[in-house]
């Protein structure tokens, strides 16, 4: 398994690829893109190119087999990739290799590709590009279906344009997501490399993954990544296994919202930490959000609030009842409120577009409202690669995150939100009903709260139209967290 | 039947497989009914952009040109029959 030498990476520039494939594609080699109708090979193919052009002023050549010129600068218009202007500026070239419906080509004996060949060596050299994407090969073979013929030449271009320096990617289609790499076996001899792209259907939700299967000769990241395709970016790998997840780093603390949550923190929590608050529905968790969105901005913070819950109008009237102007915050623009219903989009998607916003806002804190609402709309696996992801991002960006998670039981338990990010987050805050003699009482309890120490007593707290008051520990009651409070008034509970 | 037939054929280089596909092609016009016909040969790595203009692949490749509709026909046109058929094009009777 030891290489003394490994090929060289070119840069693909496509956000999260370069990460799972340590570096980008092998530089002057072939990569075999394969996925099943529907994976976004087309969209893979033309980022590729498109990056090169955005960020590394690399021209490039899209030969295309199936799809007609102008419907692929059409489609990828929405993507912001202005490919008729980057052919005007020599950028870009495309090389119509698309049957005519109108044309057929009849075959009569054998024949080479060297027209192609040619064509394509003509436009890399006068372009000077460095990067080709071929899309799709499939449809070569259903206008030639000469299989023998196919294979040569394409081995025969895959060897000139090594020559020329180029890196080349082709797209292939498979038919199972599971099966052959592709239809026509064309990896065995076109391709060095081959990355898979798949469109799962997964709990009834369509799940997007790439995988790298091999990289000849190059370190590079396995198993399946989960990607999204968002107007804005085009592709994005969401790179779990690259994310490192670091502890909070910051000794730099801020209020939590609460004073009296401060001082059991031990003096506010830390700037890049992230809170899990978990409750039953009506323990105050929307408040605690609301006094952590408004101690921030208080402090002279930029506070950004993702709510999957509630409406902003609703919202806004809760905060206004404790006595805080969300609207007026918001107006002066270092507070700002997003309103999603979760199943409206898939996770990853979720993911990119809250990553996008907190890139965008540049906000010192941000709250999630619920974590749980989100969690019902998702397959287990994806929502833990999204709070997996989201909270390494707010770690990097070193924004305080406060997430919140409804128990499912109104008294002690705790939710299958917690068990699976309970490990991820800095610290955790319950809050939890005790039943007393006739009433309902509340009680807040730091469960944990890493590189610090912090009140560890279960205290009672009140809600009132100013807001949450944690008022003195629980003396004369056990088992509030498993669910069944015992009380012991005889007051002989410190002699056990 | 005045109308001209007018005919290209890409090829790559002056290869075996070009100077085998110009003669199958000259056996094949000269089998047309009408007799006659333009060819004209177009060197795909000297003049690729007429391969571009024409969307060429392979090689050698007929296009019928005129009449309209246009032809295409590629290999190396072995099989007179095949290649005059592919190119609409009508052999003259056997003679008796």
């Amino acid at each position: 398994m030891t290489r003394a030498m490994t090929v060289p990476k070119h840069r693909t520039g496509i956000p999260g690829f370069d990460l799972i494939s340590e570096g980008g594609l092998p530089r002057a080699r072939a990569t075999l893109v394969a996925g099943t109708a529907g994976s976004a090979k087309t969209v893979f193919a033309t980022h590729f190119l498109a990056s090169g052009i955005v960020h590394d002023d690399e021209p490039g050549v899209f030969v295309t087999f199936e799809d007609r010129v102008e419907d692929i600068r059409a489609n990828m218009l929405g993507f912001g990739w202005d490919i008729a202007g980057w052919e005007k500026s020599g950028k870009w070239t495309f090389i119509d290799a698309a049957p005519d419906p109108e044309e057929p080509t009849s075959v009569v004996g054998s024949f080479d590709l060297s027209a192609l060949l040619s064509r394509i060596e003509r436009a890399v050299k006068k372009l000077g590009a460095k990067r080709i994407s071929l899309d799709s090969l499939n449809a070569l073979f259903v206008q030639f279906p000469n299989q023998p013929i196919l294979r040569a030449e394409l081995f025969r271009i895959t060897t000139k344009l090594k020559q020329l320096g180029v890196t080349v990617l082709f797209t292939g289609e498979r038919i199972d997501e599971y099966g052959e790499v592709t239809r026509h076996g064309i990896e065995e001899f076109v391709a060095d490399n081959v990355i898979i792209l798949r469109n799962l259907l997964d709990n009834e939700r369509r799940r997007r993954t790439i995988e790298i299967l091999k990289l000849r000769g190059a370190p590079h990241q396995r198993g399946e990544f989960p990607f999204t395709i968002t107007s804005r970016d085009g592709i994005i790998v969401i790179p779990l296994s690259g994310i490192e997840l670091t502890q909070t780093s910051s000794t730099k603390r801020v209020t939590s919202g609460v004073t009296r949550l401060d001082e059991m923190c031990g003096g506010g929590i830390f700037r890049d930490s992230i809170l899990l608050v978990s409750g039953a529905t009506g323990t105050g968790k929307t408040l605690l959000v609301t006094q952590f969105m408004a101690g921030g901005f208080a402090a002279g913070e930029r506070c950004l609030l993702f709510a999957f819950e509630e409406s902003k109008d609703q919202l806004f009237r809760n905060a206004a009842a404790w006595g805080f102007d969300f609207a007026k915050m918001e107006e002066s623009g270092r507070l700002k409120v997003v309103n999603r219903y979760p199943h409206a989009m898939a996770m990853e998607d979720h993911l990119v577009e809250m990553q996008q916003l907190v890139h965008d806002f540049k906000p010192n804190r941000v709250a999630v409202d619920s974590l749980s609402a989100l969690e019902r709309v998702s397959s287990l696996r994806s929502f833990r690669e999204f709070v997996i992801s989201l909270t390494s991002f707010l770690k990097k960006e070193e924004t305080a995150g406060l997430f919140t998670s409804t128990t499912p039981s109104l008294l002690g338990g705790g939710s299958v939100t917690e068990k699976h990010i309970s490990t991820l987050t800095d610290s955790i805050i319950l809050l939890r009903y005790v039943e007393s003699y006739g009433e309902m009482l509340r009680s807040i309890v730091l469960l944990k709260m890493r590189g610090s120490h912090h009140d560890s007593s279960i205290r009672q707290y009140t809600i009132d139209e100013s807001g949450m008051h944690i008022g003195e520990p629980f003396k004369h009651v056990v088992g509030i967290l498993s669910g069944n409070p015992t009380w012991n008034l005889d007051g002989s509970e410190d002699e056990r | 039947m005045a109308s001209e037939l007018r005919l290209k054929l890409f090829i790559a280089g002056d290869s075996p497989r070009a100077r085998e596909a110009a003669a199958n092609l000259a056996r094949a016009v000269a089998a047309l009914a009408n007799g006659g016909a333009q060819v004209e040969m177009v060197d795909v790595l000297e003049d690729p952009e007429a391969a571009d203009e024409y969307r060429i692949l392979t090689t050698p490749t007929v296009v019928r040109e005129a009449p309209a509709p246009r032809r295409r026909v590629t290999g190396d046109l072995g099989d007179t029959a095949q290649v005059l058929a592919a190119l609409a094009l009508f052999p003259s009777p056997p003679t008796t």
